[in-house]
């Protein structure tokens, strides 16, 4: 394996590295704007539509986000360890690390799609499919226990709920997407890391992947509270 | 010569012997492949150049039609909804693929490497994306344009985008988001390239205020493009889903949009005119023989415009029901933009005082920028006070306010830097005589097409109508004789500039001798920039520097 050499409009491997990491934080920062936008919309139904986006926010389900919370930090973990793994130049652990990061990433676009498929069930999608049933008449879901039975919304309130599950749809599927682009990318960087690319000493794009991949695990520690925990409370 | 007077500093090597240098960028490689595979920053600053400039002849032409069409009070050369889908193609094309990345693309991707000493932006290939992306932004409007347009004018604003309208809404707005990819591309390039290439000795302080001004536009597009993208996004899956998170039947907020979409699109227009007032530092400097007055307070003054040019969006939308107190707040933001804005005006006429001035073409442009900035910037002001702007927005004035700023300001800075770095780019110089007949015909046509706009306006002539009333008649037909002369006058660099480069003279390395680090390289640049990674030893402008620069070259011409 030949060492990789910096580019010719570099003059030293050092301004390379600096120049790629700085290039990722910025990259980052144009993601949080783009989200930004979003929390942004959150924030300001959220104030309005409060009783609906209580309600709504019930009906997310906890143990499966709060399980995904957990395997999104273990991926993190993982790569983290890995970038490590690459620092002190071990092919083999960096490839296993690089596969558990794949691995947990996957687990959570898993957990998400049995989510995303109880609320199709539910007609909580916003779009023509939409039902407000289960907000108007609350006694009808018996085997949905968050709900408040006795505190139905008001029709016009409830119809505000879709505006919740649009921005839960829009800033989860967003995220989704950063992972899936994610896992692409980690099939080729474990395809790499395999072949030894990364175990002389050069691991800049091992680095940069992993601020990436913080990144988005980030991104869920803010939906996760926000989505399906801050607004239960007041109703129990 | 007797320096007091002196009509020209244009310092041509004897055409008899000078030849172009045999190796250069342009003709280091051939074949249509190392262009479109390049990663070369002065070759993608030619795909920009010629890109753009396709681009600004289309909008050009919509620009035309509109003047037509309003030339008889009547909506007679084509139906009111035909008239909607001009303007809205006039301002898309103009604003996302011509005014976005004109001069950064072109000049700031040729010179800021060059400026820092650097062989090249950080990331080649991503400047070769951003070009992709651009030209896929720029093939989907065209698209949308040939499907059938679209009418909602360029600020997509909602409902109308989402529920009103049947055109091509998706298309355009799909074009402005890859678009929108390639401008956020130009600036990462070039943050990361101003922060971790410059040259041994190039101190923030010694940087050319071209690259002050163009590391303020970057931020912009790097902050404020995302929100941008977010904001078409959404629009874009309220028209597909029908989901509501605009729509008021269904408890969405067209404010959220309008806040969304102005917090790009305000900054947009500082991301438009920034990187054109680091040209015209350059050019007020190089031909007044001084360093710029308040070198300091020029470069810091493009930073606060790109700060306080953060928080002013929502004088877009003070008769949009938005709150009393904020409206207050942010119109004395506004007005607060003036100062940084008057602080660079200020200063390149204190450049000019007791300078040796000569009156060399983009000297020429660069006077055009400063008066027709100006008066752009001061009815900016009329606009930002509340009570004003209840009178005057949505008409004519405001119209013709940012075209004094876009079109007076921003296309005046690209022409002054087209013509001051030609002999740079191509290594020929362009014919004097006729590109200063140019220069005053642009002048000319632009006052007569937009400053009765300004009457209009303050008459109540709304902006976006086909029709008006008869007794406006007199002013709109002012307006298009107007575009007629400002259409020739673009129209003489298009052809001069193309004959230039077959039988323009041979520029050599300095012809203004001027003093930026470009000016001491071989004309054309060799790929490499520089043959050896050069030494900053002295200030920028410092034509004592120049002066004692004898033999001394700071790099060798191959």
């Amino acid at each position: 394996m030949v060492l990789p050499q910096h580019r010719h409009h570099f003059e030293t491997e050092e301004q390379q590295r600096e120049a790629g990491s700085f290039g990722m934080w910025l990259f980052l920062l144009t993601e949080i704007m783009f989200f930004g936008g979003m929390f942004f919309a959150y924030l300001l139904y959220r104030n309005w539509y409060y009783p609906a986006f209580a309600a709504a926010s019930n009906q997310l389900n906890v143990p499966m986000g709060a399980a995904n919370t957990a395997i999104l930090i273990t991926s993190g973990f993982c790569m983290a360890l890995g970038v490590w793994a690459a620092e002190v130049r071990r092919r083999k652990l960096l490839t296993v690390l690089l596969v558990l990061t794949t691995v947990f990433g996957c687990a959570f676009l898993g957990v998400k799609y049995f989510e995303y498929k109880e609320k199709y069930e539910l007609h909580h999608i916003p779009g023509n499919n939409f039902s407000v049933a289960m907000f108007v008449n609350p006694q009808d879901y018996p085997q949905y226990p968050d709900t408040y039975a006795e505190k139905p919304l008001a029709p016009d309130m409830a119809q505000k709920t879709q505006i919740f599950f649009f921005l839960y749809f829009a800033m989860t599927g967003m995220h989704a997407l950063h992972m899936i682009i994610g896992i692409v990318l980690l099939f080729w960087l474990t395809h790499r890391a395999w072949r030894g690319d990364f175990s002389s000493g050069y691991v800049a794009p091992i680095e940069n992947f992993g601020l990436y991949w913080h990144f988005v695990d980030i991104v869920w520690l803010f939906l996760f509270p926000l989505l399906y925990l801050i607004n239960r409370h007041p109703l129990h | 010569m007797s320096a007091a007077i002196s009509h020209t500093i244009v310092n041509l090597p004897d055409q008899s012997t000078a030849r172009l240098p045999k190796r250069n960028y342009l003709n280091n490689e051939d074949g249509l492949l190392s262009w479109l595979l390049t990663g070369d920053h002065k070759r993608i600053a030619i795909l920009y150049l010629i890109s753009i400039t396709f681009f600004f002849f289309i909008g050009g032409a919509f620009a035309g039609l509109i003047r037509l069409e309003l030339l008889t009070p009547q909506s007679d050369l084509v139906a009111a909804d035909t008239y909607n889908k001009f303007f809205t193609m006039h301002g898309i094309i103009m604003i996302f693929l011509f005014l976005v990345p004109s001069v950064p693309a072109t000049l700031g991707n040729f010179l800021i490497p060059i400026m820092l000493g650097a062989k090249d932006l950080a990331f080649p290939k991503i400047n070769l994306l951003s070009w992709y992306l651009y030209l896929i932004g720029g093939t989907l409007t065209l698209a949308a344009l040939v499907l059938g347009g679209v009418d909602t004018g360029w600020t997509f604003t909602t409902p109308l985008s989402t529920h009103y309208l049947n055109t091509h809404v998706i298309t355009a707005a799909t074009a402005i988001f890859i678009a929108g990819f390639s401008s956020i591309f130009t600036g990462l390039n070039f943050i990361v390239t101003i922060h971790r290439m410059r040259c041994p000795g190039m101190t923030w302080f010694r940087m050319p205020l071209f690259v002050w001004s163009h590391y303020a536009a970057s931020l912009l597009m790097v902050l404020g493009t995302p929100v941008l993208a977010i904001a078409i996004v959404l629009v874009a899956l309220e028209r597909t889903l029908g989901i509501g998170v605009f729509d008021p039947t269904k408890g969405g907020d067209p404010l959220l949009f309008q806040h969304l979409f102005w917090f790009y699109s305000h900054p947009a227009v500082y991301i438009m005119i920034l990187p054109g007032m680091g040209v015209i530092s350059e050019v007020i400097s190089t031909f007044s023989r001084k360093r710029v007055f308040g070198y300091t307070a020029v470069a810091f003054s493009s930073v606060a415009i790109a700060l306080f040019g953060f928080f002013v969006w929502e004088h877009h939308m003070f008769i949009m029901g938005v709150s009393n107190y904020s409206a207050l707040v942010f119109s004395l933001l506004t007005m607060l933009v003036a100062v940084p804005s008057a602080i660079k005006i200020f200063n390149w006429s204190f450049t000019l005082q007791k300078g040796s001035i000569t009156f060399e073409t983009p000297m020429l442009y660069a006077f055009g920028f400063m008066g027709l900035f100006t008066i752009g910037g001061l009815t900016g002001v009329f606009l930002g006070s509340l009570g004003m702007d209840i009178h005057l927005t949505e008409t004519y004035f405001i119209v013709a306010h940012f075209h004094f700023v876009m079109v007076g300001g921003m296309l005046m800075a690209f022409l002054a830097g087209v013509h001051f770095w030609w002999p740079k780019m191509t290594g020929r110089m362009y014919p004097e005589s006729l590109s200063k007949l140019a220069a005053v015909v642009t002048f000319i046509g632009f006052n007569l097409t937009f400053l009765p706009q300004f009457i209009l306006g303050y008459l109540g002539m709304p902006r976006r109508y086909a029709s008006y009333p008869a007794e406006f008649q007199v002013l709109n037909v002012l307006s298009t004789a107007g575009a007629t002369v400002l259409g020739v006058g673009y129209m003489l660099p298009l052809l001069y500039l193309g004959w230039s480069l077959k039988y323009g003279a041979i520029a050599g390395n300095n012809p203004w001798q001027a003093t930026g680090l470009e000016w001491q390289i071989q004309s054309p640049p060799i790929t490499e920039n520089f043959a050896e990674t050069p030494i900053m030893d002295h200030e920028a402008y410092d034509y004592e520097w120049l002066a004692n620069k004898t033999e001394h070259e700071v790099t060798t011409v191959v």
